[in-house]
């Protein structure tokens, strides 16, 4: 069957220049003139940008004039271009799965920009590997699949909390899934956001009310994302709802408790014996085992930490009527369908511990600047109230050691900006001149790096403030035992001399890395991760809230450091693309999927083993057990085509013959 | 050994969401490596019949690589680990038939993974380089 669609294969053969990308060091002429030679083209052509106009219109117009039967590009990658020339290869009459690219530019002329020779000697063989691919192509349709109208997104931050909004005003059903017992993130730690120095709280808890208000959002504090199924428009998402331990008012209701349920009264915490440190106030303040993380949280309702409770029950005794609480309250597993997601998995600070020099964690009056925002903010557990952890003495010298952890090529350290501790230090800076008479900050840089709107206008205040710079990254830092004083040890680059400067406390801008849920989630959802950790966009450019895996977005610092402002831009971009599915109302996905060659299937089974998305099954017919594939759930991986001894799995696309055809062209084609 | 003209005719079967970004990225940075390598796409390593690179070694390959996502980073869940499993099996199927196992590798490399590949690329040349023609090429021909 192979062998006689082989023969009758037509194919037209495009080589595109890219300007000089790719001409300025293969041969084009050569090229050209051997792919006449290649069994089954018919016409070669080749222009200065195949993607243009004129150049998807020779591809066109030469498949209506030369009754092609398949179309080769020679040119970038298929990753970048592959719909453009389909699109082409449509334009033309033509089914545009009939179209196979040779990627002679990114694989080729820029990773062989001086071996002009041998890189034109690859070009002519992939060029041939795709002739014979592309003599091998069938029609194919893409199967359309409606898309559910509903979207999650996963992390609460200001960046989630956003994109929720956003989709729900759009009139999508949302579901915002945070781990912790509150929406806020990151942001709800802050004390003033820079460079304006709104109070972070007042412009943030607004937002926290829109979300716990709005009726399209769904909101599911305390709960994980534990597996996920399905594809672009029908996700099926497992969460494990964390046991609570008290129930809402609503969730009271469905129980017949009437008028009951989680006040945030607070009484129960009052008679709650055990003490533990709160994460909120990254340890430096108490909380119960029943607890809420500060006074604004949202929803208002408490949590038992059940890691700590002693089922004393003097909370379910001080709930009293509300009968809110409930010390037996197991996980729950539940099961949402949504056709989109976006991740927005915010960030974790460095352990900065790690930077042993800097002392951090071993001498009292280092701290990091997230701890810096709880001590300076009016809400944090000394009432904004600058102390050192030493002494509770106010401190007069403050240093503040700025790419803690950061730009650092160490094995201790995190080789990338982590983008807003610069404009940060400044505004702490700018905060103990003004909360603090007679203060002076020390700020240790290597760059200062305001770049963003009225940024660098801040820079110049807190320089006229009266703030110290000092170019040059900080060596060590030693404690003197007796005053629990630090000397600060650094080169001051612009004057090119050592310094020894003791001060009352040092602040590190620790480095950020990505939270720690986020290796897990991005598993479960299937996106990639670049070397830091951080999540993969489909393309940095042009595509930074999108990733490989259809109808998952990204938002916020999960894909890269940045700040608030970039932050919500992108929740909003990611929301917006999102919500394009949704409102179409079908995908169309890609058919690659596997078929079963009836003939050649012993029906052994042994391919419904090697299918991770249980997409096929034994059926008997016409008195025999064949396999059949369920195309809706088969992603088109090809696991099973791989491993079937009889050879009866035919991949739409990738199919066996197709990929040795691919072979052999390459390691016998030059010689036939 | 062989004769001072010979190059190696080495194939690459990537999978399309990792390893193909990966050498993509790599063209993007302008990271140079030798260029003995032809690539073939597939959608994930699992794709990959052992079938086909005895067809390659048949045929006159000196070497083989299959590069795929790293272990528990596949688009497909779960495809690289049953093509690894795949590989080993085939790797002792070389042995026995008198080929050096070296000649078929199996890498991960990432989509972020640029400078890698490039690393890959150049390792993969110098071993197969080290090798020598294969002794299948007199029966390829």
């Amino acid at each position: 069957m192979a062998e006689d669609k082989y023969k009758e294969a037509r194919i037209g053969v495009f080589l595109c220049h890219c300007g000089t990308n790719i001409a300025g060091t293969i041969d084009i002429d050569a090229v050209r003139e051997y792919a006449k030679t290649i069994p089954n083209v018919v016409v070669v052509d080749n222009y200065a940008y195949m993607c243009s106009t004129p150049g998807q219109n020779k591809i066109a117009d030469a498949i209506k004039e030369q009754n092609l039967t398949g179309i080769v590009v020679a040119a970038c990658t298929p990753r970048l271009h592959e719909p453009t020339f389909r699109n082409a290869t449509a334009a033309g009459g033509l089914n545009p799965f009939r179209f196979e690219m040779a990627n002679i530019r990114d694989q080729n002329s820029w990773v062989h920009m001086h071996q002009p020779e041998e890189a034109t000697e690859k070009a002519k063989d992939a060029v041939r590997i795709a002739v014979a691919k592309a003599s091998l192509l069938e029609d194919l349709i893409p199967k359309s699949v409606p898309v559910e109208k509903t979207a999650m997104v996963v992390g609460g931050g200001v960046g989630g909390m956003q994109a929720a909004l956003d989709l729900a005003d759009a009139g999508i059903k949302t579901y915002l899934v945070e781990k912790s017992p509150t929406i806020g993130g990151r942001m709800s730690q802050l004390d003033k956001t820079f460079p304006t120095l709104d109070c972070s709280q007042c412009i943030l808890t607004p937002k926290m009310v829109d979300v716990y208000r709005n009726k399209n959002i769904e909101l599911l504090t305390y709960t994980e994302v534990e597996a996920v199924e399905g594809y672009i428009g029908n996700f099926d998402v497992t969460l494990r709802k964390k046991a609570r331990g008290v129930l809402t008012p609503a969730e009271a209701e469905a129980r017949g408790i009437v008028g009951g349920g989680c006040t945030g009264c607070g009484d129960c915490a009052e008679v709650c014996p055990v003490i533990k440190p709160n994460p909120f106030e990254l340890g430096m303040a108490p909380r119960k085992a029943i607890y809420i993380y500060h006074p604004q949280v949202s929803p208002l309702i408490y949590t038992v930490d059940f890691d700590s409770c002693v089922k004393c029950g003097l909370c379910v005794e001080s709930c009293g009527d509300k009968k809110a609480i409930d010390l037996d309250a197991k996980d729950e597993l539940i099961t949402v369908k949504v056709g989109t997601a976006i991740l927005a998995l915010g960030y974790d600070i460095y352990p900065i511990e790690k930077k042993f020099e800097w002392g951090y964690k071993n001498y009292d009056n280092v701290i990091t600047s997230l701890e810096f925002e709880r001590l300076i903010c009016a809400s944090g557990p000394t009432g904004g109230h600058l102390i050192r952890p030493s002494d509770g003495e106010t401190p007069k010298r403050i240093a503040f050691v700025l790419c803690a952890g950061s730009r650092d090529n160490t094995d201790t350290g995190k080789p990338y900006c982590s983008r807003f501790c610069c404009m940060y230090s400044l505004k702490h800076a700018h905060q103990i001149i003004e909360k603090i008479p007679g203060a002076v900050p020390y700020i240790f840089y290597m760059d200062i790096r305001s770049f963003g709107k009225m940024y660098e206008e801040f820079y110049y205040r807190i320089q006229n403030e009266g703030a110290k710079f000092i170019r040059g990254r900080v060596a060590n830092i030693t404690e003197d035992p007796v005053t629990k004083n630090l000397h600060v040890n650094a080169e001051d680059t612009l004057l090119g001399r050592p310094i020894d400067m003791e001060v009352d406390m040092v602040v590190l801008a620790a480095a950020i890395q990505p939270s720690a849920e986020t290796e897990k989630t991005r598993r479960l959802f299937g996106v990639s991760c670049s070397q830091d950790g951080w999540l993969l966009e489909a393309h940095p450019k042009l595509n930074p809230c999108g990733t490989t895996t259809a109808g998952v977005y990204l938002a916020g610092v999960c894909q890269g450091p940045k700040d608030i402002p970039d932050t919500v831009a992108q929740a909003e971009g990611a929301a917006s693309a999102a919500s394009i599915p949704i409102h179409k109302g079908e995908v169309e996905l890609e058919p690659y999927f596997a078929v079963c060659l009836e003939d050649k299937c012993a029906g052994c089974g042994m391919c419904v083993y090697q299918c991770p998305y249980s997409a096929l099954s034994l059926v008997e017919k016409d008195g025999r057990t064949v396999m059949h594939v369920t195309e809706a759930k088969c992603k088109g991986c090809g696991t099973c085509g791989g491993f079937c001894p009889g050879g009866a799995i035919w991949m739409q696309h990738f199919a066996s013959p197709q990929i040795v055809a691919q072979i052999d062209a390459f390691l016998l084609g030059g010689e036939q | 050994m062989a004769d001072e003209n010979w190059k190696p005719k080495i194939i690459a079967i990537i999978c399309n969401w990792c390893s193909y970004a990966g050498a993509d990225l790599a063209g993007g940075a302008r990271i140079q490596y030798p260029p003995d390598i032809r690539a073939v796409r597939v959608m994930c390593t699992g794709r990959v019949d052992p079938l086909f690179i005895l067809k390659a070694f048949q045929d006159g390959a000196d070497g083989v690589l299959v590069s795929g996502c790293h272990f528990g980073d596949c688009h497909y869940l779960e495809g690289n680990y049953k093509a690894a499993k795949r590989m080993f099996l085939l790797k002792s199927v070389l042995k026995n038939i008198g080929l050096d196992d070296k000649r078929l590798r199996m890498t991960f490399v990432s989509a972020s993974e640029g400078a890698k590949w490039g690393t890959v690329m150049t390792d993969v040349v110098k071993t197969i380089n080290e090798l020598g023609p294969s002794p299948l090429t007199e029966v390829a021909r």
